[in-house]
């Protein structure tokens, strides 16, 4: 029951805000004293893992190639791709958005989007702008929802497209955690059986997207 | 034949380089705190092996009391200024795309070549070494038609690690962790005590305590990777893999997918949810929440029912 306390202690350090990397220390230093390791040995068995794992950390050599096309404006190049998505609809716009959000993030390029790079500047107005030509009398509180499943919709686009990209961090802990364990598994693996919950999530959310789309429109073309 | 050792290799000067470029950022009053953290990472990927268990722990100790003592930090602005960016990508704009395009598609062009011309790279590391050989290929390709000054791909990419900053080791830290939580065997107690709460035989039962574990989990946290080792070993390991024999990359995946429907609800998730509000002007700052709820809970049932439609 004792080891448990590891358990406890990240937690706790996660809620209550510590430094991520302290507290997961902590939690393993509290969780291989109460199996009764002395700590010498949890730091050695520690330092093994983190040697055994390196292969998590590698993604980060990709940030040269990243730092080079963004600086010869490879995020001005997505904005203007996604400028050009041709609805007028707020719905169609913004499903338009998920579906390219959630390709980019497949293919390993999650920064090219997001809420400062495109979220803010973009899609959001352009939504707003889609849901003012639906319905001119469009209140205050419309507004503000249109504006908040814009981001809604950059964070979904964003997390069930990236665990598609064969060497994204989340697809290299889950390697990491089951090797702990002796399993070895490939990461196409892990990226294929994040499929069907991309498409999923691409039909729940559009869904969602196209009933926002109803509620904007002005009450006589409701028919109401 | 190719290893993991050259990937190694390359990650540990591509490090070695950042810690170089860092310490001599002036710009950066934690230049040297960001020196040693990406320095020591650089020795742990080029002799990791040498060090031995114990210098292993003593590296990852150094690392965590740099970070946990707030020794590193980014330096302000360095940007390329966005007018430049934005006639530059008005002439290299597909050509961008396409470079870009190189990565993944060598990475999984690769893991498949890797594995019908054996002899050539280690089949069972062949995706990371063909990541690396992508990585590679992409910054070639780039420098070729671009000409940038030779250094611009190092100091960008460093300043975009300096953005993540320690966050870098998270994944690497979690991993290990979960390493330490089987050693400890916490999978066997938890196990025990789930395993009595859930009807016994119930293999639905199972599932469905792994999924709403990993949201729930993820929800108080506000971090799914953290939610992972920990609802893996309770539930995951124990029960669904060992006891069950379902598919480790089923419960691995779609589990951690259900984690990310958590990350969708919660205010602890500040970067995804808060900020977003707030760069919105929004009225409520739980407003982007609101919005992502009925997608969340939608389809964490869907990923509860794929685990178990799809893992036995």
């Amino acid at each position: 029951m004792l080891v448990l306390i590891g358990i406890l202690i990240i937690i706790a350090g996660f809620l209550l805000r510590f430094n991520p990397l302290l507290v997961i220390m902590a939690s393993a230093l509290a969780t291989g004293l109460a199996a009764g390791l002395d700590i010498a040995a949890i730091v050695a068995a520690f330092g093994k893992a983190f040697n055994d794992t390196r292969y998590v950390s590698i993604i980060w050599i990709v940030l040269p190639v990243i730092g080079l096309l963004e600086a010869y404006g490879l995020q001005q190049h997505a904005r203007s791709l996604i400028g050009r998505i041709r609805s007028g609809a707020v719905g169609g716009l913004l499903i338009g958005y998920l579906l390219i959000r959630q390709i980019f993030a497949a293919l390993g390029l999650t920064s090219v989007a997001g809420h400062p790079q495109t979220v803010r500047p973009l899609v959001a107005p352009m939504a707003e702008a889609a849901a003012e030509a639906q319905n001119p009398a469009l209140t205050i509180a419309q507004r503000e929802e249109v504006k908040a499943y814009s981001a809604a919709t950059d964070n979904v686009g964003l997390f069930f497209g990236e665990d598609i990209f064969l060497a994204i961090g989340s697809i290299l802990l889950m390697k990491g955690v089951l090797d702990g364990y002796g399993y070895q598994i490939e990461p196409l693996h892990f990226s294929l059986w994040a499929i069907p919950t991309a498409i999923a999530a691409f039909v729940i959310h559009s869904f969602r997207l196209w009933r926002l789309d109803k509620r904007m429109r002005a009450p006589a073309e409701r028919g109401a | 034949m190719i290893t993991l050792g050259f990937v190694y290799v390359l990650a540990g000067l591509t490090f070695a380089l950042f810690a170089v470029l860092g310490v001599a950022d002036h710009s950066n009053s934690k230049r040297f705190g960001n020196g040693v953290f990406w320095g020591l990472l650089a020795l742990s990927m080029l002799v990791g092996d040498y060090l031995g268990d114990f210098g292993n722990g003593l590296l990852v100790l150094a690392l965590v009391a740099i970070a946990g003592t707030g020794q590193i930090g980014r330096a302000p602005g360095g940007d390329v200024p966005a007018e430049i960016q934005a006639t530059r990508a008005a002439r290299h704009g597909p050509f961008l795309l396409l470079v870009a395009l190189i990565i993944p598609a060598v990475a999984l062009a690769g893991t498949f070549l890797f594995k019908w011309l054996p002899g050539l790279a280690d089949p069972k590391q062949a995706t990371l070494i063909s990541l690396a050989l992508g990585v590679l290929i992409a910054l070639a390709v780039g420098m070729a038609r671009l000409r940038p000054p030779p250094l611009l791909p190092l100091q960008q990419g460093r300043r975009l690690l300096d953005a993540v900053g320690w966050a870098a080791i998270l994944p690497q830290m979690l991993a290990s962790l979960g390493a330490v939580f089987a050693l400890a065997g916490v999978g066997e107690v938890v196990g025990d005590l789930v395993g009595a709460a859930i009807p016994h035989g119930s293999l639905f039962g199972a599932v469905l305590a792994y999924g709403l574990g990993m949201a729930f989990f993820t929800m108080v946290m506000g971090n799914a990777f953290a939610a992972f080792p920990v609802m893996l070993a309770a539930v995951g390991m124990p029960l669904l893999i060992m006891q069950y024999e379902g598919d480790p990359a089923v419960v691995a995946a779609i589990g951690m997918l259900a984690g990310f429907c958590g990350t969708l609800m919660t205010p602890m998730a500040a970067n995804f949810n808060l900020v977003p509000a707030a760069l919105l002007e929004l009225k409520n700052p739980y407003g982007v929440i609101k919005a992502q709820i009925g997608t969340a809970l939608p389809l964490l049932a869907v990923n509860i029912v794929f685990i178990w439609l799809f893992a036995f």
